[in-house]
């Protein structure tokens, strides 16, 4: 009963969704401002019904109910609550429900907050959020029912992908599909302006706080991704340039360049045109990401076995919207008005470097992504595009962007002088040479990327650190002085050194672990013992153990360093009871300075295990990175200038004395 | 600096670092790819010792077999040849007598297959695309594991 209330919820979405769609844009069209007040009450009501389809899918998963047989395929009563919630997402039918559960929150936010936007616009970007709504909303009524019956109703479920039950992998596609799909807000408001002819400063603050959102949760995303494969996959690895991360990784380094370019509208009214045409490449590659992965041209854990029809029909929805809107795009952006002149070293400049490597680096990604499927499709040829290439192309293609970025922050807008701009600078350059000294002396091993790559990340971070320090005046006034200017900056300042600090130390754990790591794989008989780096790993032996929904052999290592025991660690071989499927999980001990990380693999000739064993120093540093740079978007976010910008807020504001 | 000077140096710089870019990905295209083969395809295309390809099939029953230390050996098999694998490593959870299979390596003078990796589904429901595809060619493939 309940899922038969949960797809006609379904039905009824897109009904409105369609409503959403034609009303307000006709409202907006012929200047009808009853038309367009639909707008709103259309996204809440949206976002209701898709929110009770939801509700009612999450309710059969919680009860276990075989009789829907998307439940039946993917869920099991053994599995532990988390699972069978994470299970929801953790198939096609529900995964698409989660997306448009999602476009549906990101819809109705704009209606809820987009209170100061001119009722055209704020109608014009509701109709286009509701057109895509209405066009996932089809697909899921018509080629993706999640609510589809089993009759008869087995007595126990298919279990869902063992893989797949972990709790980084449970919130992984949250964030990562609040990524792709905060990406539509961005791509609405490109359409809006482009129907409207408009684009200005306004615009571009209204743009900025939702693709900073749909940034700070592909951040979270890509990374929780990779993390995940890191222990998870036990393959010691923490990025494989796998299509599927490639998938999530191109909107984001769009993304990135967007958050760059929207600056620019926002502050010299200059590169509109091309902010626009970003905004719609952001959502297009998000498109791209979600047929990828979901229309089953992929091998890997996310696609999901699914029928032809299903890919062409998300295809369909991709040349519909990635098409129709360059061809908007293409009639309508010569109206829009050039704006600032600028030198070419300026601030400006410098953000049009960005976007330019940004991009052409989207473009090495999407070519290697790409190139394999296009080329079975045209010669039959099967070919696999791996790390090599990408080191090749993305490598050199964003290293000359890394370099630049701790400048960009010092020139000033429209003229800025080099010179002076870089003598800001000489401190961390420095630095920078002594790190990479200090890094060739003392590590003998490893190739020369040590050195560099550990240069670039001092410069990265104290560039950062010191364009922070340039502006709060510190030791060029007291430090009292500079605490106060600190907390008066404005919050998107905090943000942007977070952000650019964050990637050096990012930068700095990918060069720690691809330098320095210690791999070793052995065959080990209980008590016998093996040097990783600094550490002795002994196999002491295995216990048979059981969990909620499986069996297994629990392999045990002692650690130990300079002959004193650091921790034992317990790498398990699972064998899951639906389907019997066998999965490992790694050893992993956190140092101060890297893992240790251990697999415990197949049994050995002679009756030990193949154990594979690694030290992976500073690795941490990786997630760390990406969670600065998602607190850093948080600060920005946090700017009072992208929250509100209506002068009425801020007067209220004044006036309360706390401040 | 006119408008259009600046949007002339704009377009220039985009196109020098796209031609980068271009010069880049062509050559790397050449160098870094590694093509699919089943054992059959393997004679047909002429594979010679020392290019690097992958290989994939399904594992043929009662040929896996331990060797010293960490190293396996194992039959890969399109039902219609069959090749000769050596592994050293740590074989992949899923990785199973009579399931398919991908393994990465190059051919040695003797032509036995080398991987240095193996790689085997992610999931029971389905095998490896390029396996499954490349043995429904040969005509060999019952459907069943396929799609769902």
């Amino acid at each position: 009963m309940i899922a038969e209330l949960g797809h006609f919820a379904l039905i009824l979405a897109l009904a409105v969704a369609l409503f959403q769609f034609f009303v307000p844009l006709y409202g907006a069209q012929r200047g009808s401002v009853p038309a367009m007040n639909t707008a709103v009450p259309a996204a809440l009501l949206q976002f209701t019904l898709v929110a009770l389809a939801f509700l009612a899918l999450t309710n059969a998963y919680l009860t276990s109910d075989f009789s829907v047989l998307n439940v039946a395929e993917n869920s099991h009563s053994a599995k532990p609550l988390i699972y069978k919630i994470s299970g929801v997402w953790g198939n096609h039918e529900g995964s698409l429900l989660l997306w448009i559960l999602i476009l549906a929150i990101f819809g109705s936010a704009v209606a809820l907050f987009g209170g100061n936007l001119p009722l055209e616009l704020k109608s014009r970007v509701l109709a286009v959020q509701g057109s895509i709504g209405a066009a996932f909303l089809l697909f899921a009524v018509l080629a993706s029912n999640p609510f589809a019956r089993l009759d008869p109703a087995p007595i126990e479920g298919n279990g869902l992908n063992p893989i797949l039950q972990d709790p980084a992998l449970a919130f992984h596609p949250p964030f990562l599909y609040a990524g792709y799909v905060g990406l539509s807000v961005a791509f609405s408001f490109a359409v809006a302006a482009l129907i409207d002819g408009r684009v200005d400063a306004a615009w571009a603050r209204w743009v900025r706080p939702w693709t900073l959102a749909a940034w700070m949760f592909l951040t979270i995303g890509v990374a929780m991704g990779s993390w995940w494969a890191y222990y998870e996959l036990g393959w010691g690895g923490w990025w494989f340039w796998d299509p599927v991360e490639n998938a999530s990784f191109m909107p984001w380094l769009v993304a990135t360049a967007l958050l760059h370019s929207a600056t620019v509208v926002e502050r010299r009214n200059a590169l509109k045109i091309w902010t626009v045409l970003l905004s719609i490449i952001a959502f297009s590659l998000s498109l791209v990401g979600t047929f990828l992965v979901r229309s089953g041209v992929l091998t890997s854990v996310h696609a999901f076995a699914v029928d032809p029809a299903r890919g062409v029909f998300i295809l369909g929805i991709l040349c519909v919207f990635i098409g129709g809107a360059l061809a908007l795009f293409a009639w309508r952006a010569p109206a829009l008005k050039a704006g600032g002149l600028f030198a070419p070293v300026s601030r400006e400049g410098g953000l049009v470097l960005n976007n330019l490597f940004l991009c052409v680096a989207t473009l090495a990604v999407f070519v290697g992504t790409l190139y394999p499927l296009a080329l079975e499709t045209i010669s039959n040829e099967k070919i696999s595009v791996g790390p090599p290439f990408f080191n090749l192309t993305f490598g050199p293609l964003v290293l000359p962007l890394l370099l630049l970025v701790p400048l960009g922050p010092f020139l000033s807008w429209k003229r800025a002088d080099l010179r002076a701009s870089l003598s800001k600078l000489t401190i961390a350059a420095a630095a920078a040479a002594i790190v990479a000294l200090l890094v060739a002396v003392f590590s003998a091993r490893g190739p020369w990327l040590a050195p560099l790559g550990m240069a670039l990340a001092t410069w990265l971070v104290l560039g950062a650190l010191l364009e922070l320090a340039g502006r709060i005046g510190l030791f060029r006034t007291s430090l009292a002085n500079s605490a106060a200017r600190l907390f008066g900056l404005p919050p998107s300042a905090i943000g942007m050194t977070l952000a650019h600090g964050g990637l050096g130390v990012m930068i700095a754990g990918m060069v720690g672990i691809t330098a320095w790591k210690t791999e070793a794989i052995i065959a080990m008989k209980p008590g016998e013992s093996h040097q990783l780096a600094d550490y002795t790993v002994t196999f002491k032996g295995e216990t048979p153990m059981t969990g909620p929904n499986y069996s297994g052999s629990a392999g045990r290592f002692v650690v130990s360093r300079g002959g004193v025991e650091v921790t034992t660690l317990v790498s398990e071989k699972r064998i899951f009871r639906p389907g019997n499927m066998p999965t490992t999980e790694v050893g992993l001990k956190k140092t101060a300075l890297g893992d240790v990380y251990v697999v415990m693999g197949d049994e050995s000739a002679d009756g030990g295990r193949v154990v594979r064993m690694y030290f992976n120093p500073l690795v941490d540093l990786i997630w760390i990175g990406a969670f600065i740079m998602f607190v850093g978007g948080l600060f920005s976010l946090a700017d009072r200038r992208y929250r509100v910008g209506a002068p009425a807020k801020a007067g209220r504001k004044q006036l309360a004395p706390a401040e | 600096m006119t408008r259009k000077q600046q949007r002339l140096s704009i377009i220039l710089g985009g196109l020098a670092v796209l031609g980068i870019a271009a010069g880049l990905v062509l050559y790397a295209l050449r160098d870094t790819i590694v093509f699919f083969y089943t054992p059959s395809e393997i004679s047909e295309k002429g594979v010679q010792p020392g290019q690097r390809f992958r290989l994939g099939g399904l594992v043929e029953n009662d040929s896996v077999k331990k060797g010293e230390g960490t190293i396996t050996t194992f039959v890969v098999t399109d039902t219609i040849k069959a090749m000769a694998v050596t592994f050293d490593g740590q074989l992949p959870d899923l990785f199973r007598e009579g399931q398919g299979v991908v393994a990465e390596g190059v051919l040695d003078p003797s032509g036995n297959f080398v991987a240095d990796t193996v790689l085997a589904k992610h999931d029971e429901n389905y095998m490896p695309k390029e396996v499954l595809d490349s043995l429904k060619e040969k005509g060999v493939h019952m459907g069943e594991s396929a799609g769902q």
